[in-house]
């Protein structure tokens, strides 16, 4: 049996990794990995910088970070293993970037410092909001290709 | 900082995402040329990066804050070539798409500079 005989089910195992991070994907890797830097730089910074003025919001700009991260590493890695895990974690990114833009405009209080996700991630032009969504549709359509 | 500067490199990074978007909508791959229209950009990019760094050793002060200035000098400067290399593996429109999504960010990184910059 050729690789060409196979079902897509069977071709998307172990053995045949198929790649997310080229063509449409390829511009998901370079925004994810613009944010991977951008997140990871503000709260490696703020962090040594000044860690008690608002503890809450530079640990969430790290768990951003490290979900970014993990999703351009699943991008450019491809296979259905990381098609998977990267939509989980576009889910979580999305329901990150929700929860916490309700908060900061339901209670501003509760952030002393903004974070990637605050405010619907509007001081980065709505993209954290967007990327999530244009990624669960790439990794969607990414399995029946 | 020099506010020239800071538009060149804005207004530069703006016509080459323009003229690698309309290189995407033609469904055309980066040429030569558009490499040569992203060293143009990074050129300006380097140079404000050495302008902001020797305005430092000056004395002079970004308002709000030195590491968070001379990060995205950094940050510009890296921008338009990662994206051009990722576009170099990418032969197909979308590697075009990619340059022009790397110089919107340089733009963008250019309104942040000039306020963290200030006056």
């Amino acid at each position: 049996m050729t690789d060409t005989d196979r079902t897509p089910a069977a071709a998307t195992g172990e053995k045949q990794p198929f790649d997310l991070g080229t063509g449409p994907g390829r511009v998901l890797v370079w925004f994810y990995g613009v944010f991977t830097v951008a997140a990871a730089s503000r709260s490696i910074v703020q962090m040594i910088l000044d860690f008690g003025k608002a503890p809450l919001a530079y640990v969430l700009s790290a768990v951003a970070a490290l979900v970014y991260g993990f999703i351009t590493y699943s991008l450019v890695r491809g296979g259905e293993k990381a098609r998977r895990s990267a939509l989980v974690c576009c889910a979580a990114e999305l329901l990150g970037v929700l929860v916490v833009g309700t908060w900061t405009m339901a209670e501003p209080s509760a952030f002393a410092d903004a974070t990637v996700w605050s405010d619907f991630g509007m001081g980065y032009l709505f993209i954290p909001v967007i990327l999530p969504v244009t990624g669960m549709m790439w990794l969607r359509r990414a399995r029946t290709a | 900082m020099l506010v020239a500067l800071t538009v060149a490199v804005a207004v530069t990074a703006l016509a080459l995402a323009a003229w690698c978007g309309f290189a995407a909508y033609r469904d055309q791959p980066t040429k030569d040329w558009h490499f040569i229209g992203m060293a143009v950009v990074s050129l300006l990019a380097l140079a404000q990066l050495v302008v902001g760094i020797v305005q430092l050793s000056r004395g002079e002060r970004p308002e709000q804050g030195m590491t968070i200035f001379i990060a995205y000098l950094i940050g510009a400067f890296l921008a338009v070539p990662a994206a051009g290399f990722l576009s170099l593996t990418e032969r197909t429109r979308w590697g075009s798409v990619t340059v022009a999504a790397g110089a919107v960010v340089l733009a963008v990184l250019e309104v942040r500079l000039y306020d963290i910059w200030g006056n």
